[in-house]
């Protein structure tokens, strides 16, 4: 099929099935799932700036539905985005603002490439280390009481990571003004950590490009205390408004091909409704266990790109 | 596997048999006549064009977010 705007010709059977492969992941995991679709539409001959604009419009339509899917089971904590949403549009200007000065002083694809492979196996490394930790003390403690641990292993939402003591931590910081997560069953959290949550998200997005969930998702588990699941649905929802933001700004610029992307929503539209609900059947360090292998994909990747000299996802 | 896990998958690949024979419709019929009409407009003005991107892609996200649900629930209607 011909898209005569990108001026590209791609079979759509090849973009539904990458749609659907990044909805399956996205509704299960929260991410946008750009460390996939960019190098699936590049190595199909689209041109750089169009494989970014339209991987983020695509990513907008996807997210609706994984988001709508995850507000229905209950994993979406609407105040919490909304709140993050301001430190994201902030971090990714910032993000932006420092690949414009990379780009007069130095070779801005290896230094943004080296960059991304370290955070990526970094997250990688870091989540299969503590979700295996915590499925440990959970088998030891099936072992000393099994009564209770099968209690508490039924109901899959009851959540736990190995660094708890560090959201505690956080949460004990009295940096007014302080909000309430009733949906995320925190009390009292500040403002500022959110904030910062976000920006930092914000900034790896305006420097790596993407949605960068694989950091955001992470993030709001360990250092804001937020159960995997509703950091998931949040991540989503999220993703839904910095997108939307993303789509306009590179839609204005040219650099979307809305055809391409409304192919490949309809393969992301029923992946993502399998990926939501497949988090009903999981625990949340299993699922974080599961979320290993996808960094290292993408660090994959871009090794490959920076080895044969192409680009990755700009 | 258990009997809940055996119907979830069963519904879920009637799902996908009978959602790609719409999204099949869906190719031919819709984005056959858009095409030129985007094209157009993008070359025209890229203002209006970005508005319609969104538009278009929310629209197709509300719309197939409804359509997947009904149809998941109708095939466990008929499964149960």
């Amino acid at each position: 099929m011909d898209f005569l705007i990108s001026g590209t010709h791609i079979s759509p059977i090849y973009l539904v099935v990458v749609g659907f492969i990044i909805g399956l992941l996205g509704g299960f995991f929260g991410v946008g799932g750009s460390f996939l679709a960019g190098p699936a539409l590049f190595a199909m001959g689209m041109p750089m700036n169009f494989v970014v604009g339209t991987d983020l419009t695509h990513i907008v339509g996807k997210s609706i539905v994984s988001a709508k899917k995850h507000r229905a089971l209950g994993n979406v904590d609407i105040k919490l985005g909304a709140l993050m949403v301001v430190g994201t549009i902030a971090g990714v200007e910032a993000g932006a603002q420092l690949i414009q000065q990379l780009k007069r002083k130095a070779n801005v694809d290896q230094v943004v490439g080296v960059c991304f492979i370290i955070v990526l196996v970094s997250i990688s490394s870091f989540m299969a280390w503590e979700s295996w930790k915590r499925l440990q003390i959970r088998r030891r403690r099936e072992i000393s009481n099994p009564v209770a641990a099968r209690k508490r292993a039924l109901d899959l939402k009851a959540d736990d990571s190995a660094f708890a003591h560090i959201a505690r931590r956080i949460h004990r910081i009295k940096l007014p003004p302080m909000v309430r997560l009733r949906e995320s069953g925190i009390e009292r959290i500040s403002l500022w950590a959110i904030l910062l949550v976000a920006f930092v998200g914000g900034f790896f997005s305006g420097f790596l490009g993407g949605g960068a969930g694989y950091i955001r998702m992470p993030s709001m588990v360990y250092f804001l205390g937020i159960p995997t699941h509703i950091a998931v649905g949040t991540d989503l929802f999220e993703i839904m408004i910095s997108a939307s933001y993303g789509t306009l700004t590179h839609a204005i610029k040219g650099n979307v091909d809305i055809l391409v992307a409304l192919v490949m929503h309809t393969g992301a539209a029923i992946g993502a409704q399998i990926g939501a609900t497949a988090t009903s059947y999981f625990a949340g360090p299993r699922i974080r266990l599961f979320f290993v292998p996808l960094p290292l994909i993408g660090a994959a990747i871009i090794v490959y790109g920076l080895i044969t000299g192409g680009h990755h996802s700009r | 596997m258990d009997a809940k896990s055996r119907d979830s998958l069963i519904s879920i690949l009637i799902e996908v048999v009978v959602y790609a024979a719409l999204v099949l419709a869906y190719f031919f019929l819709v984005l056959h006549f858009l095409g030129g009409w985007l094209l157009d407009i993008y070359q025209r003005d890229k203002r209006i064009y970005a508005v319609l991107a969104l538009f278009l892609i929310v629209c197709q996200g509300v719309v197939l977010e409804t359509l997947t649900t009904a149809l998941l629930k109708w095939i466990r209607s008929k499964l149960d």
